[in-house]
């Protein structure tokens, strides 16, 4: 037996300089950081205040920032694939198939699993106890060890690009292609137990939200007066405690296939690539949910704050949230209407999958009344729901194109396809992370983002999109498949250019908005908010300071109607009342538990990949310990006294009274 | 201004489309087949209706937006408006008239338009039993005895009987002027027919993605005469190797392949392919970071 398993020399690959050169960026990069955290001695503060954290603003903020820097990653892939299709006319581009082929795979993944799903959980971590009116979730110290366990995930992702290789069978490996017979390299390894560990952290992070939800709400925060947020982030955690229990299983059979010569799937042995197909769609499809309908949350919360006005139809709209999450598991099939499974079996799906579209299309007119009426302010959290509002109804209507069966047959898999669901998920979900990036972000830091940048951010990120997939719809029109290394139609190729441009449009987004983090932390005094209300808010996140104390709220709050904080204002009950009486608060104590069973967890997954069997049961046993550890803990919580409440809360009171004295005269 | 910006690049972006789909490369909007054309229409049928609703909702959008600007004070305020019944009826309503018109759509095409269906034509449908391997079509013709390699040659009018399967990992098989796309799997089968009005040479092309030579399997198929095609049939069944199991095994290593005919095949083939007593292809040699047969570059 090797002591380092499958390991050696060969596994990095040195004579690649694309990924040698990218990774020895990061990697500068980050022993740059880290080196200047250790000079500057921050060290100890990171580990008191942030890694060992459990408190949900802090981890909130931890999973917005990962999911921050793996966009960087899952668009630098993003722009290399559309560079390679812009050379790849008759040629074979810079990008050989077997780098190419990663490259998309990684872009996948990446972008699904640890950009969109942290960037909404991080926002929902954030926001939600706020909203709700409470101190924390419901299992503080669940949470970070979910966030760590996410953020495992990332990091195996990342390793590949040095040690080994990434998946080459796109973000969904199908087999037979992902079996040890056609893929026997490392590459199907790293993505099963990156995605494997990431998804135990998020399934524990939606038991820990439907608990949060169900369980812990401020006094008279009856349902029917939640916050549309929170809705559709109950709706989409029991949809992550629904579906991702079938990734886990599926992943799992196809590593039993990979590892012990099971055959769930292979060709050989009554195995059945069909299998696969149902079950990885049947996640699948409401993993789509997962990440939109928290996205729908924050553009409701975002359309009726910047409109002043209360979000029109609300009932409505829980009624459409709680439709959406229901039909999500019963149109899987129409991502493989191409399988030949008769004619009866597809026109089924295709009308369930249509049917999806009217709840939406309820949701949009909602939004639609609630900007009627209104006095819209055309702040960039605005203009994120603004450009989505007109965004998605186009990625609807060509979604239901798609789910079409006749229409499916000609457009699957196309470019069509590819520039439909980035169409929804960039002009859906990543507009709506936007757009709660921005509108929380003075919540969180005690100062707004610099709002010129975010609006040209806005618009490069707009018309960016519409540049770079525009075009994808007329390729796929012209019979363009998607994940092609090389072609040699030459009608194709002025469009992939028009694609090239947008991304790059995209680029100087991103680039905006890097600048615009850092010009508004350099003029953080002069963004300042000390009133803890910048946007004249209505739900309960904007009645406590911004940031937010480590308990929230000095006093739980009394809710009385919808849209519970926008009622205190208008009672002027907020700014009246007397001075409450002051307790001293529990809260959870900080625990190192998740960052080191996280650190378990990597030492496991990466032994796993490279069959280095001592290292895994090492890694196994150490998370395991860990747990036991925490187990035997004899404080659970600490006190914060009286006396500190009261002065906290007061400057706050003070702060904020003055500010809307000031705001009336 | 910005919404004028974007309307316009989109009326340039369709107008552009429609000059450049009007060409006779394979665009899914210039059928040359019943199948493709019956196809077309449905997604043309059904963006237009629903861009009777999509297009009013973009423009209340912005109309909405910008006529209820905090700086106008010409628009009423309606602080508290937030529910309406009658409003709520009809946003109900529009999408569900709409999905009900869309789904009845959807039943009837879905089952006119099966890939399984048979389509009508002149003469006997021609039998064609396709195999794809890594990274290369195999289509075998029964009835004629001959089988081919990336090309597959068919009389115009007469209507294509296609029985597929995969020779290893998973592809679909794609002719976008002629309609219908369709998975082939390995140790299952799946139908196909399809029909090319006119002679003429189509492209075709695997949408389902397959390994590092996925790229690379491109086929023509030339419709052609029903002379021309007795005529190349007779001409293929004159000469080049044999198709048994050897040649079968050779030809299943992953690569690509230049097209080549076969003059005669071994007739159980198919069926031990699907049975697996053929055994599936072998796929690339063990090594992790070299792919087993780096892909030809196109000439």
């Amino acid at each position: 037996m090797k002591l380092l398993g499958d390991l050696d020399w060969s596994a990095i690959p040195l004579d690649q300089p694309i990924p040698m050169i990218a990774s020895g960026v990061v990697a500068l990069g980050i022993l740059a950081v880290l080196g200047w955290i250790v000079a500057s001695g921050r060290l100890p503060y990171l580990w008191r205040e942030w890694i060992t954290s459990v408190d949900h603003k802090r981890i909130g903020v931890m999973y917005c920032l990962l999911a921050l820097v793996m966009l960087l990653r899952g668009f630098s892939d993003a722009i290399m694939m559309r560079s390679q299709q812009a050379v790849a006319f008759h040629s074979m581009g810079y990008l050989p198939p077997e780098h190419y082929d990663q490259v998309f795979s990684a872009h996948g993944t990446i972008m699904i699993f640890f950009v969109a799903m942290p960037f909404l959980i991080g926002l929902m971590n954030f926001v939600l106890p706020l909203q709700l009116g409470v101190r924390d979730v419901a299992f503080p110290t669940l949470n970070s060890v979910s966030f760590w366990l996410t953020a495992t995930g990332a990091l195996l992702v990342n390793i590949s690009l040095v040690i080994g290789e990434f998946a080459r069978t796109g973000w969904l490996p199908y087999p037979p292609l992902s079996e040890l017979r056609y893929s026997p390299g490392v590459g199907v390894d790293y993505y099963l137990w990156s995605l494997q560990i990431a998804g135990v952290g998020t399934l524990l992070t939606g038991i820990n939200f439907v608990t949060t939800i169900l369980k812990l709400r401020a006094p008279g925060m009856g349902y029917l007066r939640m916050p549309m947020f929170c809705w559709t982030s109950l709706a989409s955690s029991l949809l992550i405690v629904a579906a991702f229990p079938i990734l886990t299983a599926t992943l799992a059979m196809l590593i039993l296939d990979r590892y012990l010569g099971f055959h769930f799937f292979t060709n050989e042995a009554g195995g059945n690539m069909m299998m696969f197909v149902n079950l990885i769609w049947a996640w699948g499809h409401p993993e789509v949910y997962i990440l939109i309908l928290p996205a729908f949350g924050i553009f409701s919360e975002v359309v009726s704050t910047f409109s002043a006005k209360p979000l029109f139809g609300y009932r409505s709209m829980v009624m459409a949230t709680m439709a959406i999450c229901l039909l999500s598991f019963m149109v899987w099939l129409h991502h493989f209407f191409t399988m030949g499974a008769g004619a009866d079996v597809n026109a089924f799906f295709g009308i369930m999958s249509t049917i999806i579209a009217v709840p939406t299309g309820v949701k949009v007119f909602n939004w639609l009344f609630t900007i009627y009426g209104g006095r819209v302010r055309f702040t960039s959290p605005m203009l994120w729901a603004i450009g989505f509002m007109i965004t998605f109804v186009i990625g609807g209507m060509t979604g239901v194109l798609l789910a079409i069966p006749p229409a499916d047959f000609v457009l699957h898999n196309s470019l069509f396809l590819v520039a439909h669901f980035h169409n929804v998920i960039i002009g859906g979900v990543l507009f709506g992370a936007f757009a709660g990036y921005a509108y929380w972000f003075p919540k969180a830091f005690g100062f707004k983002l610099h709002e010129g940048l975010g609006q040209a951010a806005f618009w490069c990120w707009f018309v960016g999109f519409y540049l770079a997939f525009m075009p994808l719809y007329v390729l796929g029109l012209m019979g363009m498949t998607r994940r092609l290394q090389h072609y040699d139609v030459p009608q194709w190729r002025p469009w992939t250019w028009v694609a090239m441009a947008g991304a790059c449009v995209i680029l100087v987004g991103i680039v905006c908005q890097i600048a615009q983090l850092w010009v508004s932390i350099r003029r953080r005094e002069s963004l300042r908010d000390v009133t803890g209300d910048p946007w004249d808010g209505r739900s309960l996140e904007w009645s406590t300071a911004s940031p937010p104390p480590a308990f929230n709220f000095a006093v739980l709050p009394d809710v009385h109607g919808e849209d519970a904080y926008w009622n205190m204002k208008q009672r002027a009950l907020k700014e009246a009342a007397a001075e409450p009486a002051y307790a001293a608060i529990e809260v959870p104590r900080n625990t190192p538990t998740g960052f080191v069973c996280a650190f378990f967890a990597t030492v496991m997954g990466f032994a796993l990949i490279w069959h280095i069997w001592w290292l895994a049961i090492a890694g196994i046993l150490g998370a395991w310990a860990t747990f036991v550890v925490f187990a035997w803990r004899d404080r659970t919580e600490s006190e914060i006294p009286a006396e500190a409440v009261a002065r906290i809360d007061r400057a706050n009171r003070a702060a904020r009274l003055s500010a809307t004295v000031g705001g009336a005269s | 201004m910005a919404s004028d910006l974007r309307r316009i690049g989109l009326w340039a972006a369709f107008g552009a489309a429609a000059l450049a789909l009007g060409g006779c490369y394979p665009a899914v909007l210039n059928p040359q087949g019943p199948v493709g054309a019956g196809e077309k229409l449905i997604l043309l049928d059904s963006l237009a209706i629903m861009l009777a609703i999509v297009v009013p909702v973009i423009v209340a959008t912005l109309g909405f937006a910008w006529w209820f600007r905090a700086s106008n004070t010409k628009a009423r305020y309606l602080p508290d408006w937030a529910f309406s019944g009658r409003i709520e009826l009809v946003v109900w309503s529009i999408p569900v008239l709409v999905i009900m018109f869309l789904g009845g759509l959807t039943w009837v095409s879905s089952h006119d338009l099966d890939p399984a269906q048979p389509v009508s034509g002149q003469g006997k449908p021609l039998e064609v039993e396709v195999v794809s391997l890594d990274w290369k079509w195999l289509f075998i013709y029964p009835d004629q005895g001959i089988a081919s390699v990336n090309e597959l040659v068919a009389p115009a009018g007469a209507p294509i009987h296609l029985t597929l399967t995969s020779g290893s990992v998973m592809n679909a098989f794609f002719v976008p002027q002629l309609g219908s796309m369709i998975y082939t799997m390995n140790g299952m089968v799946t139908q196909l027919y399809l029909r090319a009005d006119r002679p003429g040479a189509y492209y075709g092309l695997s949408t389902m993605y397959s390994g590092d030579g996925f790229a690379d399997m491109r086929f023509e198929t030339r419709a052609v005469t029903p002379a021309a095609f007795a005529a190349w049939a007779q001409g293929a069944k004159a000469a080049g190797p044999v198709l048994d199991a050897a040649a079968y095994s050779a030809l299943s290593r992953p690569g690509t392949a230049p097209p080549i005919t076969y003059r005669a095949v071994d007739p159980a083939l198919f069926a031990n392919i699907v049975s697996l007593k053929q055994a599936p292809g072998p796929g690339p040699a063990n090594a992790p970071h070299i792919p087993a047969a780096a892909p030809k570059a196109p000439s």
